[in-house]
C-alpha cells in the first residue's frame, strides 16, 4: 500500500473510481503518514481517525454496488480548525474554544463532504488566524516539514504543513492577509485565496470579514483546480457570496493561457526581498516569455515597500491592512465572552463586565489581545477619522491601483512572502517583524483579488521559494492555467521534503521533482 | 524612538475591549501599541482629502432574501455549548448592578 499517500489528489480520486485503491486503504495510508510524521510536524489539533475509516467504508460500499461517489469520492482531505463542523472540534487554535464543538458544517466543508471527501482532521492555525507563523496557536506550534527548526507559515500552517508531509491528500485553509498564500510559499505546496465572494464563507469564524475567504491547499495546480471547482459557487447564508456560474476549473486548465501579458510590480522586487527569492521571480519571468508571454512592469505605488536609513521596512498597505483587519476583529471577537460558549472565568465575578473582561482575559492570547485593542482603537471616538476612515480612503486608492495595473496587464507576478521559512522563535519578540511578513499578499485581500502562490523552486538552504499570481476579479481560471503552465514547463509541481522521501517504500510521483534536481 | 502609550489610555482600551490586564500587561502593551500606532502613522503621508472610502472590495448592496422560514438549530443544539445554562437559558451573574 506505499505510495498510496504519494498520489495526488485527482490521481488518489482516480484510482479509487477505478477501483484500484479503495478509500479505506487511502484513508490508512494518510493515518500511517500521520502516526509516523505528526510527532515532528504538530499539524492536526484532533485527527478524526474512526469517523474517517467509517466515511471511508461507506463509500467503498457505495462504490462496490455502483452508485456514484463523487467528484472527490474517497480522497482525504484536512480542514483548518476555523471551519465550523458539526463533529469533532473546532477550536481556532484559541483556548476560549479549546472545547467548542460547532452546531453545524461550514459551506466549504459540506461541500467537500458532498463530492465524497474524507475530512481527516481539523489543522492547527494562528489562534484565530492572527498570525503569519502557526506560533500564536493556543495549544503548540507546527514545524515545517522541509526544517523542523522553521515555521510552516501561517495562520494556515497546519494545513500547508499537512498537505507538505503528505498527511492528507489537500486541505482547506483561510486568508485574511496571506494566510493561505504564505504558507503554501514556505512549505513547497500550492494555495490559493480566490476572490471575495467566489467561495462561502458560511461557518467560518470570522476574523475580518471584509478580508477573509477560504481556499484551498494542495500538492499540485490540478488539485487546487479540483478543489476549487467543489467548494465555489453562490450560497444564501453568506449574502457576500456571488451567486456567479462556477466555471470547470479542470476543464482547459492545460491549455496555455494566449497571448498572455504579465506585469511585474516593480514597488515589489526591492532590496526588502530577499535576492534568492527576487531572483527565482525574474527567472520565472523568463519562463513565461519564453512560452510567449509578454512581460510589462506595472505600479502598484500605494503598495509599495519602503525602506528608512535604518534598514526599516514600511508599507502603507501593511499599515491599511491592519487597521481595517484590527477594527473588524475587535468586533467579531467581541462574541468570545463566556456566555454562549467557550471558555468561562471560574473566578468570582460581581457583574457581567467583570465576566467578559475575566473570561477574556484568561482565554485570549496576547496578539489576539493586542488586534482587539488597537481594534477598539482605531474604531473609538476621537479616533476614528485618523485611523479606521483613512484606512478605508488608502485601500480605495490601492484598488485603484490594481485596476489601473489590469489594463496594461492580464495577471501580476510578484513574491509571496520576502524570505523563505524562517526559525521557530525568530519573529515572535516585535509584532510589527511579524506583521510585515504580509507585505506582498495583503493588497489582493484589499481588493479582494484572488491570488495563487505555487511553488517557484527550492533556494540554495533547500527550502521551497513560492511565487504569486494575482488576477483581477474572477480570473481564477486564468490565474491556474497561467499557474499550470509553469509547472508544466519547469517540472518544478508536488515538491517533496526529504521527511517524505526518506520514507521506506516511497516511489517519486510521476511528474514530481525532487528537490535537488531544482537547486540552481 | 517610538512613542509609548500612557498606562491610563491603556486602561481605557482595554476596558472598552472587555479584557482585564494585569499591571505587568499594562506596561508592555504601552510599548508595542506605541510602536504600532507609529506605524500606522504612515498613512497621514498620503493625501486623501477627494478619495472615497472603500469598506468592501465587491461592492454589493441589499441582498435580498425570500421572507421564507428555514430551518434554525433548536434550543438544544443552541445550549450545547453553553458554559452555565437554566433549563432553555444561558445562565450569567446579574447584568444590571450598583457596580457601575
Amino acid at each position: 500500500m506505499s505510495g498510496v499517500a504519494d498520489l495526488s489528489a485527482l490521481e488518489l480520486r482516480d484510482a479509487i473510481a477505478a477501483g484500484t485503491v479503495s478509500a479505506t486503504e487511502a484513508v490508512e495510508a494518510y493515518l500511517d503518514a500521520i502516526s509516523k510524521r505528526e510527532p515532528a510536524v504538530q499539524a492536526y489539533n484532533e485527527v478524526l481517525a474512526e469517523r474517517a475509516m467509517e466515511q471511508a467504508q461507506a463509500i467503498d460500499r457505495k462504490r462496490r454496488s455502483g452508485q456514484a461517489i463523487g467528484e472527490m469520492g474517497g480522497v482525504p482531505v484536512a480542514v483548518k480548525d476555523n471551519l465550523c463542523t458539526p463533529y469533532g472540534r473546532t477550536t481556532c487554535a484559541s483556548r476560549i474554544l479549546a472545547n467548542f464543538q460547532a452546531p453545524y458544517s461550514a459551506t466549504a466543508v459540506a461541500r467537500l463532504e458532498a463530492a465524497g471527501a474524507i475530512v481527516l482532521g481539523k489543522t492547527n492555525m494562528d489562534e484565530f488566524a492572527m498570525g503569519s507563523s502557526t506560533e500564536n496557536s493556543g495549544f503548540r506550534p507546527t514545524t515545517n516539514p522541509w526544517d523542523s527548526s522553521r515555521v510552516p507559515g501561517g495562520s494556515s500552517g497546519g494545513s500547508a504543513a499537512a498537505v507538505a508531509a503528505r498527511m492528507c491528500a489537500a486541505a482547506l485553509g483561510s486568508d485574511t492577509g496571506g494566510s493561505i498564500r504564505q504558507p503554501a510559499a514556505f512549505c513547497g505546496v500550492v494555495g490559493m485565496k480566490p476572490t471575495y465572494g467566489r467561495v462561502s464563507r458560511f461557518g467560518l469564524v470570522a476574523y475580518g470579514s471584509s478580508l477573509d475567504q477560504i481556499g484551498p491547499l494542495t500538492q499540485d495546480v490540478p488539485d487546487c483546480a479540483l478543489l476549487l471547482g467543489v467548494i465555489a459557487g453562490g450560497d444564501p447564508p453568506d449574502s457576500t457570496c456571488l451567486d456567479r456560474p462556477v466555471p470547470d476549473y479542470l476543464a482547459e486548465l492545460d491549455e496555455p493561457v494566449e497571448n498572455l501579458r504579465i506585469g511585474l510590480p516593480k514597488e515589489f522586487l526591492s532590496q526588502a526581498l530577499a535576492p534568492e527569492i527576487g531572483a527565482a521571480i525574474r527567472k520565472a519571468a523568463d519562463v513565461y516569455r519564453a512560452l510567449g508571454a509578454t512581460i510589462i512592469e506595472v505600479a502598484l505605488p500605494h503598495s509599495r515597500i519602503d525602506v528608512d536609513a535604518d534598514g526599516k521596512l514600511s508599507s502603507y498597505a501593511v499599515a491599511c491592512y491592519y487597521i481595517v483587519a484590527m477594527a473588524e476583529a475587535s468586533s467579531n471577537l467581541a462574541r468570545y465572552d463566556g456566555v454562549h460558549y467557550g471558555h468561562r472565568t471560574a473566578q468570582p465575578v460581581e457583574d457581567i463586565i467583570e465576566l467578559y473582561s475575566k473570561t477574556r482575559q484568561e482565554g485570549l492570547g496576547a496578539e489576539v489581545k493586542r488586534r482587539i485593542m488597537l481594534g477598539t482603537y482605531a474604531l473609538s471616538s476621537g479616533y476614528y477619522d485618523a485611523y479606521y476612515l483613512k484606512a478605508l480612503k488608502v485601500r480605495r486608492l490601492i484598488k485603484n491601483d490594481f485596476e489601473a495595473a489590469f489594463r496594461q496587464c492580464d495577471v501580476l507576478l510578484c513574491p509571496v512572502a520576502p524570505t523563505t521559512a524562517f526559525k521557530l522563535g525568530e519573529k515572535t519578540a516585535d509584532p510589527l517583524t511579524m506583521y510585515l511578513e504580509d507585505i506582498y499578499t495583503i493588497s489582493a485581500n484589499l481588493a479582494g483579488l484572488p491570488g495563487l502562490s505555487i511553488p517557484a523552486g527550492v533556494s540554495k538552504a533547500g527550502l521551497p521559494i513560492g511565487m504569486q499570481l494575482i488576477g483581477p476579479v474572477f480570473s481564477e481560471d486564468r490565474l491556474l492555467r497561467a499557474g499550470r503552465m509553469y509547472e508544466e514547463a519547469t517540472g518544478v509541481s508536488r515538491l517533496t521534503p526529504e521527511m517524505v522521501r526518506k520514507q521506506p517504500g516511497y516511489r517519486m510521483p510521476p511528474g514530481s521533482s525532487s528537490s535537488s534536481a531544482l537547486r540552481r | 524612538m517610538s512613542r509609548t502609550i500612557e498606562p491610563e489610555l491603556v486602561r481605557h482600551i482595554a476596558k472598552l475591549s472587555r479584557i482585564e490586564l494585569s499591571e505587568e500587561q499594562l506596561a508592555t502593551l504601552g510599548r508595542q501599541l506605541g510602536s504600532i500606532l507609529d506605524y500606522f502613522d504612515k498613512l497621514q503621508e498620503l493625501d486623501t482629502t477627494a478619495v472615497e472610502p472603500l469598506s468592501h472590495a465587491v461592492e454589493i448592496h441589499n441582498v435580498l432574501a425570500e421572507d421564507n422560514p428555514q430551518p434554525s438549530l433548536s434550543p438544544g443544539q443552541a445550549l450545547a455549548n453553553a458554559p452555565q445554562r437554566d433549563g432553555d437559558f444561558f445562565k450569567v451573574p446579574k447584568v444590571i448592578g450598583d457596580s457601575q
